[in-house]
């Protein structure tokens, strides 16, 4: 098996095979990050839905055979203490029509602050068939002391949409980032 | 039993010519060491040490929950207790006392003169100390120490953690490191120092579960460093790895620590499962049943346990098909640990049986941890672990294959290698008596907390609803039998290390493996020249 002639030298190896396997396990749980994200993309298992979508109606024919109901919840995380609430509790859409609904904001404290929404999508099979093509939640909202904000979101469901799919939960979670106003970036929607 | 040693002869004769010294006086000796019995010596201490300590903690836990009410602890320090006690004992007690085993088991067993990396070695322990010095230390420190549980999820242990996370996060880098450091030591000397005729498929169980074992570790320690890095970076760099406001995931975390953390708690049984498969055999007066398959069972459970992590966490909302794939996966483990308990069971069948107290502590764990199989299997089914999850239910089912399953093989080693590793036996009937108590202590406490979890008392609580204060009480009687039951277990060893009758080579009639052909105790250098592997030691 081994050249047992040299032992330190059939140990060095060993040594090097060995923390070549940590090596390769660091690089693992580094790349499983951005292999967990893009899982979730295409999958759509973490129920976030996706970045702006580009919509031309007059190409798309909504399906008129079919209503989907699409209920809204919002809330505000944690320690935020803004009031957030939808229009309406939820709308009715036939797959391929464009439809925009108001979220609204508004600022209890007397300082400024920023807040950013993320949005969370039940039943996950239904993620990669909700298109936004403007969300409030691609952005995060910097409101002065007092201000109320109307936010629109308008959305499409694809006409792909699963058979056995008749009503969707979109979920917002409203974060206080204020901490975060000196870099502001837009992540993900 | 003597012609044994004296056909070792050559071993001494070689210790006495080439001028070999012992061990050096007084402190030094351990702080430089780089013998394998020495620095094997300072493990087990060290984790016996972390085992009264992590015991307190659950002992102090287990009082405030004696009676339903708040009495003698607020609940921040009752979290920061539980959350302690399982870091130290799963980081602190098991491992390093697994890691002791394999110290002072390895080289003997596989005829070795010492560790492949002896140096290495020395480092490798004397980094715990300092790890576990910081980690308990953040007890002590303003907001106090970590009080997320031990599996420390985001963002509990970022957004919403004490300031002493910090602490916390580099006392994990650091015995990742020494685990690290110690599996390359143990797979570098299995692999290149084995005695000539020592193939791998006549290796001691204990030495092929530790191979295996070391090559989870190899895997998966760097995992867990990932992960609490991540933690550091989210809590001080402001990135968002687990910060939904920031467009990470918390369930991301989950994810990675289970992957690190299923492989961990098999880290913590598998060479339990070695040291049961040489104390069988030895009181049962039979080779052991199934060598092989046993071999085979060891690496499909190894390999089994990268596949099942998500079964931790069937509730954070998965697919259907992920929860039937974990399921199925997990349900599989049932297979190579069922043929390990029916080997154990044939080792027995029809042998010429003693009961010493390794022995019973060997048969307390086939049955006691196959209890805890049996409560495993049951979260396995996803459906109705919605139900079992984050109950009572999981505290007994990892505390029965924890306590009587890993803590119990790891007692029963040290009984079983004492007059190999001292040249003294032990006081039997303390022995035993230790053993009765530890049996009776840990039924009481874990089993009833079978029944407090099926009805839906949450883990993790100072406080809970009154119909669960009868199970609670007997819990807390149980947990106290068990706690001072140790002390009688320093007595034994000190008694025996200072009173001891002197132990002959061969200290069990039944025992078979290098280690026994050497005297005893072992020299401070053995097998300076490669031992003969003769049959009849070979799968003892």
């Amino acid at each position: 098996m081994t050249d047992r002639s040299n032992p330190q030298k059939n140990v060095q190896r060993t040594v090097r095979q060995s923390m070549l396997i940590v090596l390769g396990m660091c690089c693992f749980v580094v790349a499983m990050v951005p292999l967990y994200d893009l899982l979730c993309e295409i999958t759509g298992l973490n129920g976030k839905t996706g970045g702006p979508y580009t919509f031309d109606p007059a190409t798309t024919e909504p399906d008129k055979s079919r209503l989907v109901r699409v209920n809204f919840i919002t809330n505000a995380n944690g320690g935020m203490v803004w009031d957030f609430w939808p229009e309406k509790g939820g709308v009715r859409v036939h797959p391929g029509e464009l439809k925009e609904v108001n979220f609204y904001v508004k600022n209890t404290t007397d300082r400024v602050m920023m807040g950013q929404a993320i949005p969370s999508l039940v039943p996950i099979t239904a993620t990669q068939y909700f298109h936004k093509t403007e969300c409030f939640c691609f952005n995060q909202q910097i409101l002065q002391p007092g201000e109320e904000m109307a936010m629109p979101m308008r959305f499409i469901v694809d006409r792909d949409l699963p058979k056995n799919v008749q009503s969707i939960n979109l979920s917002y979670a409203l974060f206080d980032i204020t901490e975060a106003m000196g870099d502001v970036a837009v992540v993900g929607g | 039993m003597s012609e044994v040693i004296h056909a070792d002869h050559h071993d001494d004769a070689d210790h006495h010519g080439s001028g070999d010294h012992g061990p050096e006086k007084g402190l030094a000796r351990w702080l430089f060491t780089t013998n394998h019995k020495d620095i094997g010596t300072l493990y087990l201490w060290f984790s016996f040490l972390m085992l009264l300590i992590g015991g307190v903690m659950a002992l102090i836990v287990r009082t405030e929950l004696f009676q339903p009410g708040l009495q003698f602890v607020n609940p921040e320090f009752f979290n920061q207790m539980t959350t302690n006690h399982g870091l130290i004992m799963v980081f602190g007690a098991i491992m390093p006392a697994f890691v002791g085993l394999a110290n002072w088991l390895v080289p003997m067993q596989v005829g070795a003169p010492d560790m492949a990396l002896p140096r290495m070695n020395n480092l490798s322990f004397w980094i715990l100390p300092f790890a576990f010095g910081i980690m308990i230390s953040t007890l002590f420190m303003e907001g106090g120490g970590p009080n997320f549980g031990w599996t420390f999820y985001a963002p509990l242990s970022t957004t919403y953690a004490p300031d002493s996370v910090t602490f916390f996060i580099f006392a994990v880098h650091m015995m990742g490191a020494s685990s690290i450091m110690g599996s390359i030591n143990i797979i570098a000397t299995i692999l290149n120092m084995r005695a000539p005729g020592m193939t791998l498929m006549k290796m001691p169980m204990f030495v092929w579960t530790w191979l295996i074992t070391a090559y989870l570790l190899l895997a998966v320690m760097p995992v867990l460093a990932g992960v609490v890095t991540m933690m550091l970076f989210d809590i001080h760099f402001n990135t968002s790895f687990f910060d939904a406001a920031g467009g990470g995931d918390p369930v991301m975390f989950q994810h990675i620590f289970w992957f690190f953390g299923h492989p961990e708690v098999y880290i913590m049984i598998l060479p339990a499962f070695g040291v049961v498969s040489h104390i069988l055999p030895a009181f049962s007066r039979k080779p052991l049943f199934g060598y092989d398959s046993m071999v085979y069972a060891v690496a499909s459970i190894a390999f089994l346990s990268f596949i099942v992590w998500a079964h931790h966490m069937f509730t954070v909302g998965m697919p259907l098909a992920g929860q039937l794939f974990f399921m199925y996966a997990t349900m599989l483990i049932a297979i190579p640990t069922g043929v390990k308990v029916f080997n154990w069971t044939a080792t027995m069948w029809k042998g010429s049986m003693t009961f010493e107290t390794p022995m019973l502590f060997a048969i307390a764990f086939v049955v006691l941890f196959t209890i805890g199989g049996f409560s495993g299997l049951m979260l396995a089914i996803a459906p109705v672990d919605y139900q079992y999850h984050d109950t009572y239910f999981v505290v007994a089912h990892f505390h029965y294959v924890l306590v009587p399953g890993a803590l119990f093989s790891i007692i029963a080693a040290v009984y079983f290698w004492f007059p190999k590793w001292t040249g003294k036996m032990y006081n039997e009937t303390m022995g035993k008596l230790h053993f009765w108590l530890s049996f009776i202590g840990v039924n009481i406490t874990f089993f009833p907390q079978h029944f407090s979890g099926l009805a839906g008392m949450p883990r993790r609580i100072p406080d809970y609803a009154l119909q669960f204060a009868d199970f609670n009480m007997l819990s807390s009687v149980g947990a106290f039998i068990f706690g001072f039951s140790q002390l009688v277990f320093l007595y034994v060893i000190i008694h025996g290390i200072r009173n001891g009758k002197p132990a002959e080579g061969r200290s069990w009639e039944g025992a078979r493996g290098l280690e026994w052909t050497l005297p005893s105790p072992a020299p401070y250098h053995s097998f300076t020249k490669p031992p003969q592997v003769r049959d009849e030691e070979v799968h003892g």
